[in-house]
């Protein structure tokens, strides 16, 4: 990790997102607490929190699978209630659960989702060649996708959600349930894309990640507790790590919690 | 369009790409047609008698050899009732046990009336019933022999009974297997097109890969009918096999076009298939949709005709039916391919089923969610 891959979206002040007062219950439950926040053109964005913290559920609020009770969001310019399928066409999405057809080949998969993106042939021919190129997986284009391993199967995912090129990417826990040394190549390819002026949205519930981020938003039982650069954020709560960050911010937002037992 | 494709497509690979589909669609069918047309009859075939002759006299012994020389009957003769009888019933050893009483001949020679008994094991009620007509009519056609050969020579002319001719139309050799075959098809293309593709939509939402599917501007407009279309053509290529079948093992006669069963059928699949769409769209797991199938099918099915008449049903029965598709098909089918009957015979279930393809497909996509 150097100075150079931070910073992407420094300086960018163009709103890829907006969120206002955004809110979401599912009965008495509120999973997501009237929340605010924006994200800028280019930047890595990390949601954190743990389990069941409201970070997926924000997530499907933004790109359009889940309907906020109240609140308002834009999203590439449009506004998620309204215009959902507007939304879908401009955002790229690859949920936890892994959700490539594991009974298609990696071409299959890569004509398919292309195909439901409205691409013409001849661009996703070209497309579609160039990721498997880049990926390095020419060998096992006509492969099932069953038969590779889940590191490369995660790859291929981000390659697909981002096939469209559409600007905007929401990764929810990518790297969930895979070793330390794919995740890190994960990274790799997940700040690579954002150099390409990609905005990244990602959640995951490994604190080491957050490094890699721009910006985090520490999420706690629905509500945003921490919001800024992983450096600026260490320095205002004065703590050395990550770690200690996410421990601080959680405990502190516990205590001051008005509904206890939740 | 392009997008419709494009998941037909998909859908296609996936299909043939699964182990167990091609001998769902082959063998499966072969296998039911051979059990099913021969299992599923109502036929009496053989009739296990036990007659206890008590009378003992010319008469009887008479009734007694014409029943043993009738195909229908495997008859067993004793002396005496007492246990032996009610037994026979108990361990299905007789179908039936005919009593004829003593002094049975002496009676009628005196021109008094006498009467035999016949007690069925009636569990199977349809079963008791053809074997009380069968026996009856026997005895009774016995007896009038019987009279006549009494009778002074030109007595008998006074006599005149009227004849009933039976010609049986559609079906003249009563041949069950033509009548059961079509219903076998029903079953058949129904479980290919409506479970399958139903089966196929929830698998995706338990696999996850719904959700990939839901995050695209993809329209449930173009969604549904991709994932149709596929389903539909495989339930069309099956009625095509079945009825090869049907032809080739048991000769089922396609007296009506051809061409108006395919129009049909399609029309019928698409009702149906939009019935499976919207249970699939209701349910998240197979295992949900796979108890409402079962209650749907069971239901539908026994009361569509496949078995026992729809016209013998209570009213309110057969008004529930206006609602089952199975029923319309079950008809419309055997029509076709029986009677030959052409488009303007099945003009009113063709309209049904128009609308009944449209209000299930409307719901389908209506109640097809792409947020979670």
């Amino acid at each position: 990790m150097n100075e150079q891959d931070k910073n992407i979206g420094g300086g960018n002040t163009e709103h890829v997102v907006e969120v206002r007062d955004l809110t979401k219950r599912f009965g008495t439950f509120t999973a997501v607490n009237s929340i605010s926040f924006e994200v800028y053109k280019g930047e890595v964005f990390g949601l954190l929190g743990a389990n069941g913290a409201g970070k997926t559920t924000l997530i499907r609020m933004l790109s359009g699978l889940l309907r906020p009770t109240e609140g308002v969001a834009r999203v590439a310019g449009y506004d998620v209630v309204h215009h959902p399928e507007r939304v879908k066409f401009s955002i790229g999405y690859m949920s936890q659960k892994f959700s490539l057809y594991e009974d298609l080949t990696v071409a299959e998969n890569i004509r398919f989702f292309g195909g439901i993106y409205g691409m013409k042939k001849k661009d996703l021919a070209k497309a579609g060649e160039a990721m498997i190129h880049k990926l390095g997986m020419e060998e096992v284009e006509d492969r099932l996708i069953a038969t590779l391993p889940l590191g490369w199967k995660q790859r291929i995912a981000f390659s697909i959600a981002i096939l469209h090129r559409p600007g905007l990417v929401f990764l929810d826990e990518p790297t969930s349930g895979v070793d330390p040394v794919t995740r890190r190549q994960f990274w790799e390819m997940i700040l690579e894309t954002a150099r390409e002026g990609f905005t990244i949205i990602v959640t995951t519930h490994y604190m080491d990640e957050a490094e890699y981020c721009d910006r985090i938003a520490i999420m706690s039982r629905g509500d945003i507790a921490g919001l800024d650069s992983p450096e600026n954020l260490q320095s205002q709560f004065s703590v050395s790590s990550m770690e200690d960050l996410f421990w601080k911010i959680t405990r502190e937002h516990k205590t001051t919690d008005a509904i206890p037992g939740l | 369009m392009r997008t419709i494709l494009i998941i037909i497509k998909k859908e296609f690979l996936q299909v043939f790409r699964n182990r167990m589909m091609l001998p769902m669609i082959f063998i499966v069918p072969l296998v039911q047609m051979l059990i099913l047309v021969y299992a599923a009859t109502m036929e009496v075939k053989q009739i296990d008698l036990l007659v206890v002759d008590r009378d003992n006299s010319s008469y009887s012994r008479g009734l007694i050899s014409k029943l043993s020389g009738m195909k229908m009957y495997r008859v067993k003769v004793i002396p005496s009732a007492g246990e032996k009888a009610e037994t026979s019933l108990l361990d299905n050893s007789a179908d039936a046990v005919l009593e004829i009483p003593p002094d049975c001949e002496r009676l009628l020679m005196q021109r008094q009336n006498s009467s035999v008994q016949l007690r069925m094991d009636a569990v199977n009620g349809m079963a008791a019933g053809i074997i009380n007509q069968y026996t009856s009519l026997t005895i009774n056609r016995y007896h009038q022999k019987w009279l006549a050969s009494l009778m002074p020579r030109n007595a008998g002319a006074g006599l005149r009974q009227i004849r009933v001719i039976p010609r049986y139309w559609y079906n003249p050799g009563l041949n069950y297997k033509h009548y059961m075959l079509p219903g076998i098809l029903v079953i058949l293309v129904t479980i290919m097109g409506m479970f399958l593709s139903a089966i196929n939509l929830v698998r995706e939402k338990e696999l996850g890969t719904i959700e990939q599917i839901n995050v695209t501007p993809i329209r449930r407009i173009h969604f549904i009918p991709g994932k149709l279309i596929p389903f539909w053509i495989i339930a069309l290529g099956e009625l095509s096999f079945g009825l090869a079948i049907g032809w080739l093992l048991f000769r089922v006669p396609v007296r009506g076009s051809l061409l108006l069963l395919f129009g049909f059928t399609s029309v019928y699949l698409l009702a149906v298939m939009g019935i499976g769409l919207f249970l699939a769209a209701l349910s998240r797991t197979q295992q949900q949709l796979m108890f409402m199938f079962f209650f749907f099918m069971l239901t539908f099915l026994l009361m569509s005709g496949l078995f026992t008449p729809v016209e013998s049903m209570p009213q309110w029965a057969q008004t529930i039916n206006h609602l089952n598709p199975f029923a319309y098909f079950m008809r419309v089918i055997r029509m076709i391919l029986l009677k030959g009957s052409g488009f303007r015979d099945i003009l009113p279930e063709f309209v049904s089923m128009s609308i009944y393809a449209v209000a299930a497909l409307t719901l389908a996509v209506w109640r097809y969610r792409k947020t979670i």
